[in-house]
């Protein structure tokens, strides 16, 4: 097997890693926002509740979570197939999402309570400061926790594999096995670095254009 | 009956009795300096009538207006803030926005306040806004900001940015402009500065309530001087009157003190 054979081989994988990447990252974002609001809420049964399913989430390995999301629904004698891609993306979003609301939280948490009352003295309504006041600097201040989150998430996808899904890693191991070959393994190491360095730019990037304020 | 109206305000946090029935008033045009120690309520007392603060009794009224009546049931959302309007509000730590520049701090409120939720026409909308531009650099004119229009507040001395959240603050036309002790947290040499910008408000007539620690500021530009000890007004009356002649022995104490470590 040559060595472009193997790259398109990989490539495949690759599609199906930055599948998983994308979707989770577009589903999780909005998603831990409204976990978060939850999770503050000053109705106590409703922070409770977001507080457990986070504990939960965040206290069990998202290995378990993806078997549990593809499997779990025919153990219970549930009718409901579900394909394997999209089940690891379910598992993915929701364990993302968690992760994400804690940021967002501390976030908000650390916006001095100033910001809100100088809003509130000039007449402003409850979004008005949410959305023109504290939410530009709550992005400013999560970039840098969101780009390690993200980073990780590159590197996590490799998970799907457990329910055989063939991504990026997998597809190496395919051909170990099929081929003999075991250098494709460690080239799958440069599909991530160069993934990963450039996302690294583009947060640099995002964090650079934050930054023309202190503060 | 007095331009401002404010009768029997208490306020308790917890088991700490802040306020315990203050009640003054005060006419248009009048300056009012509060003086009094750390933890004596001055500032409690400012919050409580810029609706940051809900007292638990009493009633506070402007132009005969109710604004606040602990009798009554809670105003909603929007009644708060179509009432807490008459009142502007300079914070000791400025509280600007850091994400804006100068000049949209100050126009940020009136925009949103005149433009979000109206129904207008796009030429309408481009004049309110046009008229928002211009009164928001008179404002910046005013206290000398001119020429920092389009800097981040980040970029500012401190008695730069209070002048700007000065100037925010009489965007929205307040009828009483409050000070939470505008100075305190500048150094030394930039109180001169913010100080200034008040008293030249001063000459255009213009209603404020100054919470301070500056006596010889209180002295010299205040028409009336409130002294607060432990929640209640101990004593009221003309700059000359509380400072040159104190009836209570605890004005005079803090009076002594105050001029001791000024």
């Amino acid at each position: 097997m040559s060595f472009l054979e193997v790259t398109a081989q990989l490539a495949k994988g690759f599609i199906t890693t930055l599948q998983i990447f994308g979707i989770t990252l577009i589903g999780a974002l909005p998603l831990g926002l409204l976990i978060t609001f939850g999770s503050m809420s000053k109705i106590k049964p409703i922070k409770w509740i977001f507080k457990v399913f986070v504990w939960i989430i965040r206290g069990t390995p998202l290995m378990l979570q993806i078997i549990l999301v593809f499997y779990g629904p025919g153990l219970l004698g549930w009718d409901l197939k579900i394909d394997r891609l999209p089940a690891v993306i379910v598992a993915f979003i929701i364990n993302y999402a968690c992760y994400f609301s804690e940021i967002y939280r501390g976030g908000i948490e650390s916006i001095p309570k100033g910001q809100y009352e100088a809003g509130q003295v000039l007449g402003m309504t409850k979004s008005q400061i949410f959305f023109k006041v504290v939410l530009f600097q709550v992005i400013k201040r999560i970039v840098p926790p969101m780009g390690n989150e993200i980073i990780t998430l590159v590197k996590d996808t490799s998970l799907a594999r457990v329910i055989s899904v063939i991504e990026l890693v997998k597809s190496a191991q395919d051909i170990i096995s099929q081929k003999s070959l075991i250098w494709p393994l460690f080239y799958v190491g440069a599909f991530y670095l160069l993934f990963s360095g450039l996302l690294t730019i583009l947060l640099n990037l995002a964090e650079k254009k934050l930054n023309y304020y202190q503060g | 009956m007095a331009f401002l109206e404010i009768n029997g305000i208490y306020k308790n946090f917890g088991k700490t009795e802040v306020l315990k029935g203050i009640s003054f008033g005060m006419e248009k045009g009048e300056v009012l300096a509060i003086i009094g120690s750390s933890g004596s309520g001055k500032t409690t007392l400012l919050r409580c009538l810029n609706f940051l603060e809900t007292p638990d009794s009493g009633n506070i009224s402007i132009n005969g207006e109710t604004l606040f009546d602990a009798a009554e049931p809670p105003a909603s959302d929007k009644d708060i803030r179509r009432k807490r309007l008459h009142f502007g509000l300079v914070f000791q730590s400025f509280n600007l926005f850091p994400q804006y520049t100068v000049l949209k701090n100050v126009s940020l409120a009136p925009e949103l306040l005149r433009i979000k939720g109206q129904k207008l026409s796009k030429a309408e909308k481009n004049r309110v806004l046009k008229e928002i531009d211009e009164n928001s650099r008179a404002l910046l004119n005013t206290v000398g900001l001119s020429e920092k229009m389009f800097s981040y507040p980040c970029e500012l001395s401190g008695g730069q940015q209070q002048r700007v959240a000065i100037a925010r603050a009489l965007a929205l036309s307040p009828d009483i402009l409050c000070f939470d002790e505008p100075t305190s947290a500048l150094d030394p040499e930039l109180t001169g500065e913010v100080l200034r910008v008040i008293r030249e408000l001063k000459t255009t007539d213009r209603t404020m309530i100054v919470v301070t620690h500056e006596m010889n500021f209180a002295r010299g530009v205040a028409d009336k001087v409130i002294f607060m000890a432990d929640g209640v007004i101990e004593e009221y009356g003309t700059p000359d009157e509380v400072f040159g002649n104190p009836k209570s022995e605890k004005t005079r104490s803090f009076l002594e003190k105050s001029l001791e470590n000024p």
